[in-house]
């Protein structure tokens, strides 16, 4: 693989760029690899990555339906955040964040992670304990957050309003190593050392099947015919129940859509990330000047990729109070993907009731941020049957009762 | 130069001057120019910047779909950037800025990105910045930053001296679209009789067709349109809207209008923006056809144009953007500008048609008027800086030598028309190609679904690929039929007007110009005007792997500016199916998604803000509280009074105040919020017995009890008295945030599990305002105010009574949240702030005061009282609290039991609760975590409790707290450490959680 | 931007009228069941690509549950009835065999 650097951009420069090589090889599908990982977005290709890079496992192929990247991992509004509240949450969160930090560097393709910093504003005295609450488990994780004033808040953001007539800021949590990153450059930058390491990424491929022999998985069939592996990973958000299904077991939750919207590109005016929760909305700036804005999911079972306008208009209410200015620009576009929710809201890592099945959804709103930490744990869940990152996650919490809820801690979206 | 022509101008007022501001320049126009007309009419053809290299950038499109003549708009409170000067109706005193330069837009020291745009191509920023790894946040990306946007940002404290407004409207056919088909498709399915609304985008119906020529129905087309408009007004069943575009088309018949009611008027009363959100049984889309650029190097140089807008220019404001333009086309329809511009005096220096054999009609009519016309010959190179100044001339069909250079000041441009299909898109509709147009068009067998399975939206005209006059009115005649006999009514005989036009001859694709043009020349030839997208990105992006056409978008940011690809998509398409070596229609095209142009924020957000944002609940006594120093807190959708703030007090001093006054006198607490919910029903004992994990069925009339409400997972809800009114009727209290959630739990469960029990729930929150009167003096104000009997043997603790006290009718409640003697009284709602007076009245002598919810929470948190959403948090089980007490053994079920058998939740090994005292008595933080020996297997330290509730005790003056704690129980008296974020550690003794009166003495008097 | 037509009220309601309940026909398992049939009881929930029944509440109208038959990838209604039924209708099950031959939905076909 040729590295990118500012000196291969001159060189290429100067022979108009003729010299670039495909970022990713484009093969067809061997008759058997060691693992199949079904999914080639990030937390596929994250997976990929790691059981290459920390195991040695390179015999992979990561099988995608469509275009890689072309998931909930291209339609995220790139926050990156792991001031979560549980002990679990937190660990895979900091782990991610902390991937991120060295991503660019480690892939060797700009995935332009910015740790602009991530305010949580608290708008209730309920909000204020729950952040306060995450606080002090965020010090004790070992993920750097401070509770902060209203003062700090409107200094960190000049354009916030903090005397909203309905739900004053009264504080906020902020992790200023929380950021945002270019999502699409982190399936591209893992597809490509993917493929450098050997390993075939093959697109426009269906699952069909899943073969099981003797309570063990033999391999999948695609719409480019079948393969044979010796371990499977499924990391298909928003379709983790029908692939399930094919392998013979089910998974317990449900597929929503979640939208989100971009306004005209301007000037930059916000550095960081604000959420409120009470009122339901977040924004952030992209490098674009595009303000990124999201909210909550929609109700029902949604396959469609579409979402319900007046989630749109909610949002934007919310938005419009924390930052009257909104109100003079203009929304450029709106978008829905499909999020896999569980029971707790918090995703599935596990081992599967079929030998040599491993399972990674469940991400509900919360996948992009994870992406190197899933991945991390997943290969090496996969690679040894055992990750303490994903222990947690397993699919029989919800048998025992022991759940890892995040939305106590006034955390609704993420 | 661009100039206003002497005659012309069909949509403006030349008696009406109206002067207006650019950059501070005063300019004048004239009623009905658009800013863009107005700027050209000034000789104003560079009108901003573009995003990536800082080009020159002039007004290429006249209309929606312009990607370069952006501008900042207004002043101060009514500032708005990134506004289209194509769509921007002039009005006196209108003052725009160009966008994304500095100082100027005539001089830019970004533009020296455009002399590095060789080291600056497609997705250069995922290959570079990444060493050392510290300079991306501290040095690169502040640079990428300073240069992202391209509007300037509001003020950040702008406050928008705007409102808006939604609107709501049923149709059975919406027509978007006011040009010739949205017209004829409207009356068509008008005649019908169904209810149709017809909006179109801009002030002006008709769209192209007065621009564009021909006769229908032997007049010209300007006649007929102000007669089928007329038409259409006089029928009861059209509503016509201008100015209200057809933002988004959304599941089951739903669709936004965005109607701009005084953008052109500013400061006008009534609001600015208002959204329709409409229901129709069916749509047409009758949203006409875009023009596409052709790609040839310099094709971005300002004063090169769409042939259609140029002509709309001369024809519709009578100006022409230059005085000696070069046409260049793969198709008849540019003919029609060469001719406008030919009649209008302007000198049309060459025609140049890509086709080897040239165009029909049109290129024998234009000839005949003397213009030159050169078949097979393409545009080798535009030069010019700010302003076309030449043009290279070649063959088509070759690398781009043997070039002519031409003189000429303007460049029109046609590479044929794409359907505006967005509408159709947005919900699923899909597209065919049609190869001999060169376009995607809708595929009307594969429509948008509706709720009922069938297609719901049509297109029509030439957003249905109809392009010629008479096909177009065919079509929409037959689309409008077809919605109304959709929407259920029977088709009336509607005819399509006869037409006559010149007949076309076909076009030819031309995708590159000349088609073999060199690397040299494909670096300089756009797609993306905006983003700087050249012709040699999407071949790189191609190259590199980037082969889905989703890829090639986000790597070369192609059609993501603020016309969302409206120009570009097809060309930079077509390029890239070219480079792979497949068909346009296998690789595909992008999604469409809503709205087709961009629509304000606050047209979105509508009226709802400020103090209208949500519904403000106010219980009775609100106004009272307000006039009484309450500092406010929201809870859920109310206020309520968080602390009585006196003149000469802080907050805490209130606090402080309130608390020792109740304990030590008398205070009134407004707890009109609380839920107050009626179960009744012959089966109300036995759905009361699912609802608590307490036995309710054998409460005695006149009796109270606390309960707990769990969910089917296990985990404590809610919580409250319930007092059984009579046989078949109980009353629960829930918490204030729980009324509609619990009111709702129960109907849930009543109407989709236990329907065949005869139970009814009300809930009457509303209806009643409850006061708690709590303190050694609470019965002494009520046996003044007197009426029933509150002793303690008429009206024990835990009992109930209706009767009236002061004259008020009222239900009184012995209970107590505060460990004080209490009574909780509930009168009905409009008696509330009269009862409220007559107690603060009658109190005056016993010591009352009002007091707040912090308070509250004291004076609970004394008594070792939990409260939903401190010691609860949804993963706490009642057991975790020590209130198996209110755990019923003898019930076979209630929700929750089943899931307190699991094995997580029946360990004995969980946190309880207990009470924390600092051994300095200082007062733990909010929130703090106990620390247990180590840390777990991801690195984090162990914790073994956490905080749940703490506060300083005036009663006590010291810190109290309750917290969970693993075994706490087992554990009193132990010592735990709670690190503060401070770096402080705290010390904390596990102790009972009943910090006062733990006998229970005080509200048993 | 769903409508779905409220069988207790006849009003073709909005989405923004209605909320959603999740997978219908639900069989409540209490005390005395397995830690299999509590557990897929509660978290268990059908997601299929396909046709779905429902449940949905009237609650910015008549306040009344009410059960869908709706197709999750095309948003296809193909009716609404009774919330006090422990299967779909008849009527139901013929309107979705109509749409959609050969559909099932656990073990109704």
């Amino acid at each position: 693989m040729k590295r990118y650097s500012v000196f291969a951009v001159a060189r290429e420069a100067l022979r108009y760029h003729s010299g670039w090589e495909r970022a990713w090889r484009s093969p067809t599908a061997k008759r058997h690899y060691d693992v199949i990982i079904v999914g080639a977005g990030g937390h596929g290709l994250a997976t990929a990555y790691y059981l290459g890079k920390n195991y040695g496992i390179t015999n992979v192929a990561v099988i995608e339906k469509g275009w890689l990247g072309g998931g909930n991992t291209g339609r995220n509004t790139t926050i990156i955040r792991s001031n979560y509240l549980q002990d679990p949450s937190a660990a895979i969160y900091e782990k991610a964040r902390g991937l991120y930090e060295n991503l660019s560097q480690d892939l060797n393709f700009n995935v332009m992670f910015s740790p602009r910093g991530v305010l949580m504003l608290a708008q209730t005295q309920h909000e204020i304990r729950g952040y306060q609450r995450t606080a002090h488990a965020n010090a004790l994780q070992g993920v750097k957050t401070e509770f902060v004033s209203p003062q700090r808040v409107k200094e960190i953001v000049p354009i916030i309003n903090l005397d909203g007539p309905r739900y004053p800021v009264l504080g906020a949590l902020w992790q200023a190593r929380g950021g945002t990153a270019r999502h699409d450059a982190v399936a591209w930058g893992y597809a490509r050392a993917c493929s450098d390491m050997g390993m075939d990424i093959i697109q426009q491929c269906e699952v069909t099947g899943v073969r099981v022999e003797g309570g063990r998985v033999a391999g999948v069939d695609t719409s480019k015919g079948p393969i044979d592996c010796d371990k499977l990973g499924m990391l298909v958000a928003g379709n983790a129940s029908v692939l399930s299904e094919m392998a013979g077991f089910r998974l317990p939750m449900e597929s929503v859509a979640l939208q989100a919207l971009v306004s005209e590109p301007i000037k930059p005016c916000m550095d960081v990330v604000v959420m409120a929760n009470t009122v339901h909305g977040y924004m952030s700036q992209s490098d674009k000047g595009e303000m990124v804005i999201g909210g909550g999911t929609d109700g029902f079972n949604n396959y469609t990729q579409r979402g319900s306008f007046h989630h749109i208009e909610e949002t934007v209410r919310a938005l419009i109070e924390t930052f009257p200015m909104v109100s003079r620009l203009k929304m450029l576009r709106q978008w829905g993907g499909i999020v896999d929710v569980t029971g707790d809201r918090s995703p599935i890592i596990s081992k599967t009731p079929v030998g040599n099945v491993f399972v990674n959804c469940g991400w509900g709103t919360g996948g992009f941020k994870s992406i190197p930490g899933s991945g991390w744990g997943m290969a090496e869940l996969m690679a040894t049957g055992h990750s303490s990152l994903t222990e947690a996650f397993t699919i029989d919490r919800f048998k025992e009762g022991q759940f890892i809820d995040e939305s106590v801690a006034a955390g609704v979206a993420h | 130069m661009s100039t206003r022509l002497a005659k012309q101008g069909r949509l403006i007022d030349r008696s009406q001057p109206i002067e207006f501001t650019f950059n501070g320049a005063r300019m004048s126009g004239y009623e009905g120019d658009t800013l863009a007309s107005a700027l050209l009419a000034n000789d104003q053809m560079m009108m901003g910047r573009s995003f990536k290299y800082h080009r020159p950038r002039g007004v290429v499109a006249s209309g929606a779909e312009e990607p370069n003549a952006l501008v900042g708009l207004g002043n101060g409170d009514r500032f708005e950037p990134n506004q289209r000067a194509t769509t921007t109706e002039l009005f006196g005193g209108l003052s725009a800025q160009s966008q994304n330069h500095w100082p100027s837009l005539d001089f830019d020291v970004g533009a020296i990105n455009a002399k590095l745009s060789r080291f600056l191509p497609a997705g250069f920023y995922y290959k570079m910045f990444m060493y050392p790894r510290s300079f991306w946040k501290h040095v690169y990306e502040p640079i990428i930053r300073k240069s992202a946007g391209l509007g300037k940002a509001p003020d950040k404290d702008l406050i928008d001296a705007d409102h808006y407004e939604h609107f709501y409207f049923f149709a059975d056919v919406l027509v978007v679209g006011g040009g010739i088909a949205g017209l004829q498709a409207a009356k068509a399915a008008a005649l019908s009789g169904a209810k149709v609304l017809l909006i179109e985008q801009t002030a002006n119906w008709g769209g192209r067709a007065p621009v564009d020529g021909g006769t229908i129905d032997g007049t010209d087309p300007e006649a007929w349109i102000e007669q089928t408009l007329a038409e259409l007004a006089a029928m009861d069943n059209v509503t016509l809207r201008n100015r209200c575009m057809g933002a988004g088309v959304y599941d089951h018949g739903y669709a936004l209008g965005y109607e701009r009611l005084s953008d052109h008027t500013p400061g006008e009363p009534g609001p600015r923006h208002r959204l329709w959100r409409i229901r129709a049984s069916q749509i047409v889309t009758a949203t006409g056809a875009i023009e596409r650029p052709l790609s040839f190097a310099g094709n971005d140089v300002p004063g090169v144009m769409l042939a259609g807008a140029m002509r709309d220019y001369v024809v519709n404001w009578g100006v022409t953007p230059g005085q000696r333009v070069v046409v260049v086309t793969n198709n008849d329809d540019a003919y029609r500008t060469a001719i406008t511009l030919h009649k209008a005096g302007v000198e049309v220096v060459r025609i140049l048609d890509a086709r080897p054999a040239g165009g029909g009609a049109l290129m024998e009519e234009a000839r005949q008027l003397g213009i030159r016309v050169e078949p097979g010959r393409a545009i080798a190179k535009v030069t010019g800086g700010k302003r076309v100044t030449k043009v290279a001339i070649c063959a088509q069909d070759g690398e781009g030598g043997a070039q002519e250079d031409i003189a000429a000041d303007a460049v029109a441009m046609s590479g044929g028309w794409s359907p505006v299909v967005h509408l159709w898109s947005h919900c699923g509709g899909k597209l065919i190609w049609d190869d001999a147009q060169a376009h995607f068009r809708p595929d009307a067998t594969r429509p948008p679904l509706g709720d009922n399975g069938a297609g719901f939206v049509i297109a029509a005209g030439s957003a249905n690929g109809a392009m010629d006059l008479s096909g177009v009115l065919a079509d929409a005649t037959a689309a409008g039929s077809a919605a109304a006999v959709a929407a259920g009514f029977a088709a009336k005989d509607a005819t399509a007007p006869v037409t006559s036009e010149n007949e076309e001859a076909p076009m030819l694709p031309v995708w590159l110009m000349p088609a073999k043009a060199d690397i040299k020349l494909r670096m300089k030839t756009w797609l993306d005007y905006q983003n700087d997208v050249k012709v040699s990105d999407v071949q790189l992006a191609a190259r590199e792997g980037y082969e889905s056409v989703e890829h090639t978008k986000r790597y070369t940011t192609l059609g993501m500016a603020t016309d969302q690809g409206k120009l570009s998509n097809i060309n930079g398409l077509a390029v890239l199916a070219d480079t792979l070596g497949a068909k346009i229609p296998q690789v595909g095209t992008t999604t469409f998604r809503p709205p087709y142009t961009p629509i304000s924020m606050g047209a979105i957000g509508g009226e709802a803000r400020g103090e209208i944002f949500q519904p403000i609940r106010k219980t009775p006594m609100h106004d009272w509280h307000q006039a009484n120093g309450a500092d406010w807190e929201p809870v859920g959708q109310w206020r309520r009074a968080y602390a009585f703030v006196g003149s000469n007090e802080t907050v805490e001093q209130a606090v402080a105040r309130e608390v020792i006054n109740t304990r030590e006198n008398l205070g009134l607490l407004d707890a009109s919020t609380l839920g107050k919910l009626i179960v009744k029903g012959a089966d109300a004992g036995r759905f009361m017995d699912m609802m608590y994990t307490n036995m309710m069925s054998n409460l005695k009339i006149g009796k109270c009890r606390y309960g707990l409400m769990c969910s089917e997972n296990g985990f404590l809800i809610d919580d409250g008295v319930v007092a059984r009114i009579d046989e078949d009727t109980w009353l629960c209290h829930t918490t204030t945030g729980g009324a509609e959630r619990i009111h709702g739990h129960m109907e849930e469960w009543l109407q989709t599990e236990w329907w065949d029990w005869n139970v009814y729930v009300a809930n009457i929150t509303e209806q009643l305002a409850q006061v708690a009167v709590v303190g050694p003096n609470a019965r002494k104000v009520l046996e003044k105010l007197g009426g029933m009997d509150v002793s303690k043997e008429a009206l024990p603790f835990m009992e109930w009574r209706d009767g009236q006290i002061g004259g008020f009718d009222c239900r009184a409640y012995r209970i107590s949240f505060s460990g004080e003697l209490s009574y909780e009284i509930a009168v009905p709602a409009s008696q509330g702030q009269a009862f409220w007076t007559a107690l603060m009245e009658a109190g005056k002598e016993f010591g009352v005061m009002p007091y707040g919810t912090e308070c509250l929470h004291i004076l609970r948190a004394e008594k070792g009282f939990i409260m939903i959403g401190d010691e609860s948090d949804g993963t706490v089980i009642p057991q975790d609290l020590g209130l198996s007490w209110a755990i019923s053994k003898k019930k076979d079920d209630f929700l929750g039991k089943r899931a307190q058998l699991r094995s997580h939740m029946a360990d004995p090994d969980r946190w309880q609760l207990v009470g924390l005292e600092t051994v300095d008595g200082s007062v733990l933080p909010d929130g703090a975590y106990a620390t247990g020996n180590g840390v777990n297997a991801n690195g984090q330290r162990n914790v073994i409790g956490r905080v749940t509730s703490t506060y300083h005790s005036p009663t006590m003056n010291k810190g109290i707290a309750m917290g969970l704690v693993h075994n706490g129980r087992k554990r009193m008296d132990e010592v735990i450490e709670f690190p503060g974020t401070d770096g402080t550690i705290y010390k904390a003794k596990i102790v009972d959680q009943v910090f006062y009166d733990k006998e229970g003495e005080k509200q048993n008097v | 931007m769903l409508i779905l037509e409220c069988p207790y009220c006849g009003v073709k309601a909005e989405e923004s009228e209605l909320h959603a309940g999740g997978e219908a026909h639900l069989k409540r398992f209490g005390p005395g069941s397995s830690d299999a049939e509590f557990h897929d009881y509660l978290f268990m929930r059908k997601n299929p690509r396909g046709v779905h029944f429902e449940r949905w509440r009237h609650i910015n109208g008549c306040g009344k549950w009410f059960h869908a038959a709706r197709c999750t990838t095309t948003l296809e209604v193909f009716g609404t009835y009774s919330a006090q039924t422990l299967e779909p209708p008849q009527a139901i099950r013929d309107a979705v065999s109509a749409k959609r031959p050969g559909w099932s939905w656990r073990d109704l076909k």
